[in-house]
């Protein structure tokens, strides 16, 4: 500490090292955040329900997605990325999923919604097997942090099922 | 004991006042003595970690993360304005080197007696 440069440096090395440290408890204390979400999906139409020429199933669906997921943001949340996923099983893959929506919400006073939509990314098969398959819509989220770790879970909600014949 | 420092532009053509004059000098050396720099280590540590804590509790009971960031920045500037230039109360213990006159009047003792004689034995072979 004997020169005017030695001692900047080391002022500058040591608050750098500390704020790495108010960093880690800063993602820590997202721990003791219980949050308590709720969702829920209806259908309000089957679009059309068509086999496309390379062989695969697509089907068009109008949806209405509202979810409450204002608990899930604390003082270190950036942002939540949340996506609904259809998620059903065929004879060749034990578990598909297919992403039919998704969004990203930057303040807990957007966490709050209601959307009416058709589905923005397309719900295909490998294959032929959609007909009169039932099938969960499974609503994702990843909290993303300013700092430190970031949390992913999910709400199931069964009971969903396409028709027995093309549309 | 009071030192004033002979600088190129002169404390009397910036026009400070007598104290300043005299106490400031010490800014425009670059050296601490030791008890100073140790000093200056302390209080860096302390201020810095404190400011720290200070940042994450308010940052955590008020919600806001930038409160928390805002709160030690300002923390780092006020220590490093504290604790980096060197200050007079950095120099309370200055080292007392010994003075040049009283060292010439003790001079160090020659050491090379042995080996001149070595160089003197081949030459008289």
């Amino acid at each position: 500490m004997h020169s005017f440069g030695y001692r900047a440096n080391a002022v500058v090395t040591f608050a750098v090292t500390i704020l790495a440290v108010m960093c880690g408890m800063a993602s820590l204390s997202d721990n003791f955040n219980s949050p308590s979400p709720t969702a829920d999906v209806k259908v309000l139409n089957i679009n059309w329900f068509q086999k496309q020429p390379n062989g695969n199933d697509e089907v068009s669906l109008t949806l209405n997605i509202s979810a409450d997921l204002s608990s899930l943001f604390t003082w270190n949340t950036k942002q939540v990325f949340v996506f609904l996923a259809a998620e059903y099983e065929t004879p060749q893959n034990a578990l598909n999923q297919v992403s039919l929506w998704d969004g990203i919400i930057q303040s807990k006073e957007h966490a709050k919604f209601w959307i009416h939509t058709t589905n923005k990314y397309r719900f295909t098969d490998q294959g032929n097997n959609l007909r009169g398959k039932d099938f969960n819509l499974t609503l994702h989220w990843h909290i993303m942090p300013k700092t430190g770790k970031m949390f992913a879970d999910k709400i199931v909600m069964t009971g969903y099922s396409l028709p027995e014949e093309y549309r | 004991m009071v030192v004033i420092k002979k600088s190129r532009y002169g404390d009397q053509e910036l026009g400070l006042p007598r104290f300043a004059r005299v106490s400031f000098s010490s800014l425009r050396s670059a050296q601490m003595d030791w008890q100073g720099q140790k000093r200056a280590e302390i209080v860096m540590q302390f201020m810095l970690v404190v400011f720290a804590i200070a940042g994450l509790g308010i940052g955590y009971t008020i919600g806001s993360f930038p409160t928390m960031m805002l709160t030690y920045a300002g923390g780092v500037v006020i220590t490093a304005l504290i604790t980096v230039p060197n200050w007079p109360f950095f120099n309370r213990h200055p080292s007392k080197w010994l003075d040049p006159s009283e060292a010439e009047r003790h001079p160090k003792p020659h050491l090379n007696v042995a080996a001149a004689s070595k160089k003197k034995a081949p030459k008289h072979k």
